[in-house]
């Protein structure tokens, strides 16, 4: 077999997330709008989402503090969104943890849904690759994803901030988690910690500071836990 | 509006925890395994903190002044069940939005 160019590899990359750019044009350009409404300019907007590229995590944080929760409480609800990039970040490591530091840092950076998904099909399918270039391939992975987040975001609040009052756009931000949540209801864990969390933030939204949606964070994860290792138990049991 | 001191506050903040969520074990950690019970409450942490962020907004929407709505009801349930059906996001977005824009030009 013959060797694999690094730039080859890279546009392999690119080749393998390019599509995900039909997602994160829209994605990041909503959160621009969204964000316009809530009265950031466009500097601050693209700034948001250049620091944090997370888009669940931008809208949670977003939303809260419109609803003037306090900053510790949009802290811990944004980064609870976020913790699955710690799993990715786990999942990486057998791949990547032999590069530098520096090299480790820039990809740490660049762990979103979309980077992660290809390049943990892609390191398991071509084992024979080198650390190099598997940071090649996850570099040309993250071309087509990241920097348009951080481009459309920008599009989307200059569109934001000439949208009149009379869109309703009170109802994007709802419509769009709503959008997020469905495609992960991939299990019947996944379903129970939704419901549980639903019901939990409802009975608990008389709370101050928003506190009922940490509890309904907290019982929605022990719910899903738990339904997971039942199911895991029925499923051994059946002899499969 | 939301405080410009709490934005930027809150932008270096999330930007250095999603980091430093990022890095954790890429970077610091190294490749010790933790333990099942913990990643089997990781896997569910966003989908246990999104809907419950979603509900109340859903239920009593802030531009009814909190009163439930036929419009904004009908819209959501419309996105999730696409949501769930479909597994597209999209296609979700575009159907909750029509919904919304078609009840609210319905019912006014």
């Amino acid at each position: 077999m013959p060797t694999e160019s690094s730039k080859s590899i890279f546009f392999q990359g690119v080749r393998d997330s390019a599509p995900f750019i039909l997602v994160m044009v829209p994605f990041s350009t909503l959160f621009g709008v969204v964000a316009a409404e809530a009265g950031l300019n466009v500097f601050e907007a693209v700034t948001f989402s250049f620091l944090v590229i997370a888009g669940a995590a931008q809208f949670t944080a977003i939303e809260l503090m419109r609803n003037d929760a306090p900053t510790l409480i949009v802290l811990i609800s944004s980064l609870a969104v976020n913790l699955r990039m710690a799993m990715y970040s786990a999942s990486l490591v057998p791949y990547l943890g032999k590069a530098t530091l520096a090299q480790r840092a820039w990809a740490a950076y660049f762990i979103v849904d979309q980077t992660y998904a290809c390049s943990i099909l892609k390191f398991d399918a071509r084992r024979e690759w080198t650390v190099k270039q598997r940071l090649i391939y996850f570099f040309g992975v993250a071309a087509p994803v990241c920097p348009p987040w951080y481009l459309f975001t920008g599009v989307g609040a200059v569109v934001g901030q000439a949208i009149p009052e009379s869109f309703a756009l009170d109802f994007a931000i709802p419509i769009m988690f709503l959008a997020l949540i469905g495609p992960m209801m991939r299990t019947r864990a996944h379903v129970a910690a939704g419901f549980v969390s639903v019901a939990t933030a409802l009975i608990f939204a008389f709370l101050p500071y928003n506190l009922g949606l940490l509890v309904a964070g907290l019982l929605g994860m022990m719910a899903g836990a738990q339904v997971e290792l039942i199911d895991s138990r029925r499923a051994e049991r059946s002899g499969s | 509006m939301i405080d410009k001191g709490e934005l930027w506050l809150v932008m270096i903040l999330l930007g250095l925890g999603s980091f430093t969520l990022r890095f954790a074990f890429l970077g610091l950690i190294g490749d010790r395994p933790l333990p099942p019970w913990i990643l089997r409450h990781l896997r569910y942490t966003a989908v246990a903190v999104l809907p419950g962020l979603v509900a109340p907004l859903v239920v009593w929407p802030e531009a009814t002044g909190g009163v439930p709505d036929a419009p904004r009801m009908a819209a959501a349930l419309v996105t999730i069940i696409a949501g769930i059906v479909t597994r597209n996001m999209l296609l979700a977005i575009f159907l909750g939005a029509s919904t919304l824009y078609g009840g609210l030009y319905l019912l006014g």
